[in-house]
Order: C-alpha cells, then sequence, then structure tokens
C-alpha cells in the first residue's frame, strides 16, 4: 500500500475571478510517505501537522516552506497497541488526534488515550482502559478537559489535572447505545458540543444540563463521520457521512441581519450579527422547538456516490475527500 | 483479478503435465490509472441512474454525452501518463509509462469510432465529417512540423511548406490550405494565377453540411459539378508547371495513386481511407464503409507489413461487427476496463442482443463481473466494484457475496464500511459473520466493550452470552468487576441475552448494596434465583452474597424470602451426589453449612419479628 500524506495549494484567493470557480486544479506541492491508513490528521501550528495512523503510530510531520517539502519530525511508534502484541491482531489503530499547541492528545481503538507534548519522546500522561470499547474522537473542552466518544455511544469527560484514571462525567445516549463516530466542540460555548453516530443521528449536548442530548436530529442514512462547527461563523454546521452526503446546518436567521446592517449604517454586518446571533445561537443548537429557530439544511453534493470520509472548513473555504479517491474544495460557500 | 498464461510442456500424451504461471491483475496498481478508474465509476453510475423514459433524439444526444465524457477521462489519463513518463528517472518505468500512454491512445481511437459509428450512429454526410475530426484527432506525428513552417518567418520558403500544405488538403482542412497558397502567391509572382485557381478550387470544395440547409442529392450534384471542374483544370495542364500544385490537383480528384504517394503525411491506412473518401465519395454511407476499409488497408499497407490487432479491430468497426471487436480487444488488452464500460454503454443503447453465454448470463453482465472481480483484489478499489455488482442483475449479488467476505479488515473503520453494504443490501449472513470475526477480535484483545458493541449491531445474542460469561468469570476470580463503565450502561441492549441481563441485574444488585438498600438488595438477588435469570452454576455465588444481608443487625428477608432462599440451596445441594458431596472442597462444604446456619438464624428471628405485634 502507498499511502501519502500530501500537501496541496488551491491558488491565490486574490486572484479569484468573477465566477470563482475555475481557478486551476489544486496544486500538489509536496507529499511524503505514510506508514498505514491515515485515520485522522490535525496542523498543530502553521508549520506541523500530526497524523494518526491505522498501525497505531501517532506522527507529527512538519511543512519546510521554503523548499516545499515534508520531512518526519518526531514519532511515537506503538503509541496504540492491543496487550497481546504476538498476535497479527496486536496493532491498534489510533482513531483521533487533537491538538492545542504543545499539546496533543490522541485515542484509538485499543481504549486508550496519551497526552503528548510536541518535543517530548515519551508521553506526558497514559490513561490504559480508558475505556473498554474503541474510542473514535477526542476534543478540548477546556485547555485541561478533554472529552471522548466511545462504540457504546458514551461520551466522558476526562479532567486531565486530576491524576485518577477515572472520566469526570459520563453522559450517553438515551435508547440504543449507538456508536458515535465523532465529536465537536462549539467555538464559542464551551458547553455546547455536537456529535454523530452511527446511525447518521446529529446529538447536540449541553454538558452542563444533565447526562443526555438536548436535541436529536435525524441526518444521514448511514454513519457520520466528521461534524464540524465552522470556527468563525457557529452558527453553521457541518456533517459528512458514509451514505455520501455532506450536510450544510444553517441555523443563522434572517431576520437579525437586515435590519441591524440597515440600522447602522455602514457598519460591516460580520461585526454586529456576531454580538446578536450569539445570543439566538444558544437557544439554536440548544432548542427544543424547532419551530421557533428555523434551520436550513442543505446538501452539498448533487451526485452522491461513495462515502464522504472527511471536512474541514475555514472562512469560505471548505474542502472534503470521498471514497471516490477525489477531493473537492469550495472556495465560495456563503456566496 | 489473475490473468493465467500457460506455459506447457512440450510433449503431448496421455501424461503431459503443465505449468500454468498465474500473474496478478498489474493494471489495477499502476497509480495514474486508479484515476481512469474512479472516474469511470462515476460515469458508469451516472449512466445506470440516467432516465430511460427520455426517447429518440435526446436519449441518443444523452448516450454520446456519456460516451464523450468516458472518452475525456482516457484522455485526462494519458495526460498524467505523459507527465509521469516525462518525470520518470528510471528508463524502465519511462518505458512502462509511454507503452501505457500508446495503449490509452488506441483505446480511446478505438471507443471515438465506436461512438461515431454505433453510438450516434451517423448517417451519411454527417459520417464523413466524424471521420475527418476523428482523424484530425489522431494524427500527431504531423504536428511538430506544422508548427515549425507556421511560425517561421517565410514559410512558403520553407522545404517543408509543401509538405504542410498537402497534410492540410488530406485532413480537409481547406481554410488552412488556403491560407498557406496565399502566402505562395504573395511570395512567388509566377504563380499568382495558379495559385488563384487552385484556392478557387478548394474554396468552392462542397462539403456535407452539418444543417438541414441541402439534401443528400443537392449535396452529390454540386459535387459532381466541381469536380468535373478540376478534372477540367487537369486535363488543361493548368498546374503542369508546378509538380505540388498538380499533384495537389489529383487529390482533390480522389486519385488514389496521388493520394498513396503522401503515404508518411497520412501515417496509417485509416487516415488514407477517410482521405479517399473525402474525395471520391463524400456522402458514404455507413453500410459501405466496410468495402472501402479492407481494401485501403490493404493498398496501404501492400504486403509490406502485416495488419496488426488494432487494425483487426477497426476494420470490425467498420464492418460493424460489434462482437468481434468487443472480443479483439478483450484478447489484446490487459483488463476489461475498456470492454466493460464499452458493452455496457452500447448494452444501453440497445445495440446488442442478449447473446446467451454458456453459462446463461450475456455478454454485458460477465464482462462487468469480470472487470468488478477484478477490482476487489484491489485494497481501495473494491468500494468501486461494489457498484458494479450492483447492476448485474443475474450474479451480481452471488459474486458479491462471496467477495465481500473476503476483504481484509485492518481497521473498525473499514470494517464498519463493509457492513453498511452489506446491510443496505440484506446480506444478514455476511453482517453476522463479519460481526462475529470482529467480536471475536475484540475479545482475543481483551477490548469486552467493543465485543459487546459488535455483537449488539449482529443482534448476536449467543456471543453476548459469552461475552458476558467472561464478565462473570473475571468477577469470580478477582472479586470485582472490570469496565463497570460499560456493565452499568448498557441500557436496553442488556436485553440482548438473558445473561447480559444477569450481569446488568447483578451489578445492580452490587450497586443497591454499596448504597445500602438493602431490602431492595435482597429483592433483586432473590429474584435473580426464582425467577431463573441466574445460570445455575452461579448460584452458589449468589447466595453466598446473600450471607452479609443474613447476617446484618436487621432483619432484612422475611419468613417467605427465607424460605425461597432455603429451598434455593437445597436445590442446589440435592443435584449432587453423595460421592460428589465427598469429593468436595472443605471449603465448598463449610460454605453451605454457613448458609444453612445463616438461614436458620435468621428464620428464627423474622419469625419472632412478624409473630410480635406492634405497640404495648
Amino acid at each position: 500500500q502507498d499511502n501519502r500524506v500530501s500537501i496541496w495549494s488551491v491558488g491565490d484567493l486574490g486572484n479569484a475571478g468573477i465566477s470563482g470557480e475555475y481557478q486551476g486544479e489544486p496544486q500538489l506541492l509536496c507529499d511524503i510517505r505514510h506508514n498505514g491508513d491515515v485515520m485522522d490528521m490535525q496542523f498543530l501550528d502553521q508549520e506541523r501537522i500530526v497524523v494518526a495512523s491505522s498501525t497505531g503510530t501517532v506522527t507529527v510531520f512538519r511543512h519546510h516552506q521554503n523548499n516545499q517539502t515534508l520531512s518526519a519530525n518526531h514519532r511515537w511508534e506503538k503509541a496504540h497497541y492491543h496487550v497481546d502484541q504476538d498476535t497479527s491482531c496486536g496493532g491498534a489503530a489510533c482513531t483521533g488526534v487533537i491538538c492545542n499547541n504543545p499539546e496533543i492528545v490522541t485515542v484509538g481503538e485499543d481504549g486508550r488515550i496519551n497526552l503528548f507534548r510536541a518535543d517530548q519522546k515519551a508521553a506526558i500522561r497514559t490513561i490504559d482502559n480508558a475505556d473498554s470499547s474503541t474510542l473514535h474522537a477526542v476534543t478540548f473542552l477546556r485547555t485541561t478537559e478533554i472529552l471522548t466518544v466511545n462504540s457504546i455511544g458514551q461520551l466522558k469527560i476526562w479532567d486531565l489535572r486530576q491524576q485518577r484514571n477515572e472520566p469526570s462525567q459520563i453522559l450517553s445516549l438515551t435508547g440504543d447505545r449507538v456508536p458515535l463516530h465523532c465529536v465537536d466542540r462549539h467555538p464559542n460555548q464551551q458547553h455546547i458540543v455536537a456529535t454523530g453516530g452511527q446511525d447518521g443521528m446529529l446529538s447536540v449536548w449541553d454538558i452542563r444540563q444533565g447526562t443526555m442530548p438536548v436535541s436529536l436530529l435525524n441526518a444521514h442514512e448511514a454513519e457520520m463521520w466528521e461534524v464540524h462547527f465552522h470556527p468563525s461563523n457557529p452558527d453553521h454546521l457541518f456533517t459528512c457521512s458514509e451514505d455520501g452526503s455532506l450536510w450544510h446546518w444553517d441555523t443563522s436567521t434572517d431576520v437579525s441581519e437586515k435590519p441591524s446592517f440597515l440600522h447602522q449604517g455602514g457598519r460591516s454586518t460580520t461585526y454586529f450579527s456576531h454580538n446578536t446571533i450569539n445570543q439566538s445561537v444558544v437557544s439554536a443548537w440548544l432548542s427544543n422547538d424547532p419551530t421557533k429557530d428555523r434551520m436550513e439544511i442543505t446538501n452539498l453534493i448533487p451526485n452522491q456516490t461513495l462515502s464522504v470520509n472527511s471536512l474541514d472548513i475555514l472562512g469560505p473555504c471548505l474542502v472534503y475527500g470521498t471514497d471516490a479517491e477525489a477531493i473537492y474544495v469550495n472556495r465560495q460557500l456563503f456566496a | 483479478a489473475l490473468t493465467g498464461c500457460v506455459a506447457g510442456s512440450g510433449e503431448g500424451g496421455p501424461s503431459s503435465s503443465r505449468v500454468f504461471v498465474v500473474r496478478r491483475d498489474q493494471d489495477i496498481y499502476i497509480q495514474t490509472l486508479r484515476k481512469l478508474f474512479n472516474e469511470s465509476h462515476g460515469i458508469f453510475i451516472g449512466l445506470q441512474r440516467s432516465e430511460e423514459e427520455l426517447a429518440g433524439r435526446s436519449r441518443k444526444a444523452q448516450l454520446v454525452q456519456v460516451s464523450k465524457n468516458y472518452r475525456s477521462v482516457i484522455r485526462a489519463c494519458m495526460e498524467d501518463m505523459h507527465q509521469a513518463a516525462i518525470s520518470a528517472r528510471d528508463p524502465a518505468l519511462h518505458s512502462q509509462y509511454i507503452t501505457q500512454v500508446s495503449i490509452l491512445s488506441a483505446m480511446e481511437l478505438i471507443w471515438n469510432l465506436c461512438e461515431i459509428l454505433f453510438v450516434e450512429a451517423a448517417a451519411a454526410g454527417l459520417l464523413l465529417l466524424r471521420l475527418l475530426d476523428w482523424v484530425r484527432l489522431h494524427v500527431c506525428d504531423v504536428e511538430s512540423m506544422v508548427r515549425e513552417v507556421l511560425s517561421s518567418e517565410n514559410p512558403s520558403k520553407h522545404e517543408l511548406f509543401w509538405n504542410v500544405v498537402d497534410v492540410f488538403v488530406l485532413q480537409g482542412r481547406m481554410d488552412e490550405a488556403r491560407h498557406l497558397l496565399s502566402k505562395e502567391a504573395s511570395a512567388n509572382p509566377m504563380s499568382v494565377n495558379m495559385c488563384k485557381i487552385l484556392d478557387d478550387l478548394m474554396k468552392k470544395m462542397p462539403v456535407p453540411s452539418l444543417g438541414n440547409t441541402q439534401t443528400l442529392t443537392e449535396m452529390e450534384l454540386k459535387w459532381q459539378h466541381w469536380h468535373e471542374e478540376c478534372q477540367r483544370c487537369l486535363q488543361e495542364g493548368t498546374f503542369a508547371s508546378n509538380s505540388h500544385m498538380e499533384s495537389i490537383c489529383k487529390i482533390l480528384l480522389g486519385d488514389e495513386d496521388a493520394i498513396l504517394e503522401k503515404k508518411e503525411l497520412m501515417t496509417t491506412w485509416y487516415h488514407f481511407l477517410v482521405t479517399r473518401l473525402l474525395y471520391s465519395h463524400p456522402t458514404v454511407k455507413p453500410v459501405e464503409l466496410q468495402f472501402y476499409a479492407q481494401a485501403c488497408m490493404d493498398l496501404f499497407l501492400g504486403g509490406e507489413s502485416s495488419p496488426e490487432p488494432l487494425d483487426t479491430i477497426l476494420i470490425a468497426a467498420f464492418e460493424f461487427e460489434m462482437h468481434q471487436v468487443i472480443k479483439e480487444c478483450s484478447i489484446v488488452l490487459s483488463n476489461w476496463w475498456f470492454v466493460a464500460h464499452l458493452t455496457d454503454l452500447l448494452d444501453h443503447c440497445k445495440l446488442l442482443q442478449s447473446h446467451n453465454l454458456c453459462f446463461g448470463s450475456n455478454m454485458r453482465e460477465s464482462l462487468l463481473l469480470e472487470y468488478a472481480s477484478g477490482l476487489f483484489s484491489h485494497h481501495s478499489l473494491w468500494q468501486l466494484g461494489v457498484d458494479y455488482f450492483d447492476h448485474c442483475p443475474e450474479y451480481g449479488r452471488a459474486y458479491l457475496e462471496l467477495h465481500i467476505e473476503r476483504i481484509p479488515l485492518n481497521t473498525e473503520q473499514k470494517a464498519l464500511k463493509v457492513l453498511r453494504i452489506c446491510e443496505q443490501r440484506q446480506m444478514h449472513e455476511q453482517v453476522r459473520s463479519i460481526c462475529k470475526i470482529m467480536a471475536m477480535k475484540a475479545l482475543r484483545n481483551n477490548r469486552l466493550g467493543s465485543a459487546l458493541s459488535w455483537s449488539i449491531r449482529a443482534k448476536d445474542a449467543a456471543f453476548a452470552t459469552l461475552i458476558s460469561d467472561r464478565f462473570l468469570k473475571d468477577y469470580c476470580e478477582r472479586g470485582c468487576f472490570s469496565d463497570l463503565d460499560l456493565i452499568d450502561n448498557l441500557g436496553p441492549s442488556m436485553l440482548l441475552s438473558d445473561r447480559l441481563t444477569f450481569l446488568g441485574k447483578y451489578r445492580e444488585f452490587h450497586r443497591l448494596y454499596g448504597e445500602k438498600r438493602f431490602s431492595e438488595a435482597a429483592k433483586l438477588l432473590l429474584m435473580l434465583m426464582t425467577a431463573h435469570i441466574a445460570p445455575c452454576s452461579f448460584w452458589m455465588t449468589l447466595l453466598t452474597d446473600a450471607l452479609p444481608l443474613l447476617e446484618q443487625k436487621e432483619v432484612i428477608f422475611s419468613v417467605e424470602q427465607t424460605y425461597e432462599l432455603m429451598r434455593c440451596l437445597e436445590d442446589l445441594t440435592a443435584g449432587k451426589s453423595d460421592k460428589q458431596k465427598f469429593q468436595d472442597d472443605d471449603v465448598e462444604n463449610i460454605k453451605v453449612e454457613m448458609l444453612r446456619l445463616a438461614l436458620a438464624r435468621n428464620l428464627a428471628r423474622v419469625i419472632v419479628k412478624e409473630g410480635t405485634l406492634e405497640g404495648s
């Protein structure tokens, strides 16, 4: 198998023409061989990328921008493994990685949580058997708190300051313990968390209140692989699934935007809407009454065929990858 | 997935043995071809899903578009392959890429011809225009020469000038030929007159029109007149002083020998064919092609070289022998991609009669099955194969069932994808077997939660029982539960198996005890035994668990409950014969004795308590 980690350039945003569409295909800048499947990856800082492998290894790659090359900066072999290393099933995939420079947290099929620091050889902390099932994803709640989701439908909050190897809180789905595959925290409101499950359902949780989700939204027809709040526009949420669709969930209400622009006479809408929308977002995502705050849901893929495995968003740019070995870039998301 | 070559031992006879050299299909592992497989998969699915209700012209236009899409994917692949060849430093790799480029080029050539003749089924008139486009697209050897002459300062003085004019005339590119002629006219005042006449002839040449502005008969008449005019010019010796222009005039008249002289500029016999048709029979009908094709090929090759496989395929196409085309392509090409997709397209054009093969399915399906099976040996492209099997109505499902179980599942995510495919197609057997494999793996790695999660997915009660037994065994050995986070949070999945329910309830008993809710704990404990939720093997442990409750200061068990407990104990011990009792551990016997004592004491206390009147 020839798996690679690659860096592509999608052209200058400044050169976007009127249509902005065909600014040329993404150009491959550099790539490097990777051992095992890439299960997850994230930028640690401007130059370094942390990659989780199906072999259980976690690698930090450095992107040298002066000569456009990638090199392996640091590697933690066997960050995730099963106890019986002699059998062929001794390797355990590392399923999720999250970074908060300089800290890196990884989780895997072995139910283990590792806390690494970028330049230190050994793990700062390892929680063995944190979970008896597979941990699918992890995210930071605060700088010292992480949240993991597993394959028996539980969210666990871990306080890294404490030395005991027990979660500080466990939340779970009502009804069937459907495996949860992805999780993301609201960028501004640390208590709002969204998770996606094997049945394609999107759940929104309020960590402060209770142990059950606030809302359950029937979404995809198959596993939801990733869920992301838009980092600067958090009333927009994106999910992608095995059923080949990518949904854009939009809870921003038009009403508050237009009059505010008129009243302020020229002040940028983005600034103003940030304030008012912040208020409505709390109720929008946590609202139990779907008729009160309308949510617009759009499928961004016209002819869906194979699974959309991963997506990411930044500003007006959306990128996603499919099982048809194709990467799609949409640079005018809100146009 | 496997291509076979036979390397047999020479001798025949009754005991001849053969050695078969079997080789994997290499093509699917070529990096640049993956784009071809992925993109064509998308086009294939689109075609299967497209509306059949569109009739007549719009359906034909739709199918032609699909054909063009396939061709553009082939060309894109050729580009990539070409780039890869240029940047390859290893000479072996370089030559491999170059070979691939020529194979892809041949595939596109054949596909294009099939599109013109079969999919679009171009009628007389249009047919020639399409064939001209086809030829122009596939003669590239002359491009560099053309560029050289056109970009030179004084084109008419260039030594290859007339060659380029000839190229334009041979390809029917009249405007470009006239443009060059005008340069000659301005550079060489002596030949101005001749140039003007020739230019005039070229300008007036009738071509089949795309619109409905003229019928074929009209065009034929015009052409006849024009042909006679050219004849006159030649006979009057108008161009006698310039051999180049004279030969061009002869070409315009469709003179076979004159055209054949320019062999090197045409490079292929099919170019010769189209040029000949252009200048001798521009309103050729599709059915007439075959007569010209064979003759032209023979003339062109002239006995020097024998026809290559590509030539045989093209002849078969000109003869409208679709099955022959497909058969020849299957033999020559190293993988099934081309024939599978082309046959599928032709089938959608309703051009293939159901040609029943010996194993009952038709040609389209058998080719698709072969192609898809080949994809399954690839660690990533197998996902494309699934969709192809879906569109093979007779054997697709059977093939899929067999192939899908053999995909190596090295990560859970891959297993989940395979499971989703099986569930969507109601392949319950496969779901069960894959979940069992994953659950066993998890169990062996001591991931009990994962194992349970897999058995829930498969609704596999037997496996859930197995997992619960593991938990209970662990408990008996260590005296405490492992993975409390799992057992405490079983939820409705507890009902999957009796043993699992017992496990959940038993843990609840421990929790109640820990919270000092003794009477509830007692009730639960008793219920576990009397409702037969607990397995018999566990009763001793349960009774032992009852001991601390019996020894409490406060009486917990009622009279009925105590009698029940005693009955359970007797049931348990009655089963054993005397011999067994003798062989039993001392510990076992002591336990039983202690229980009997405790039960008796409790009974005594509770009778008194219940018999006592309140108050006074």
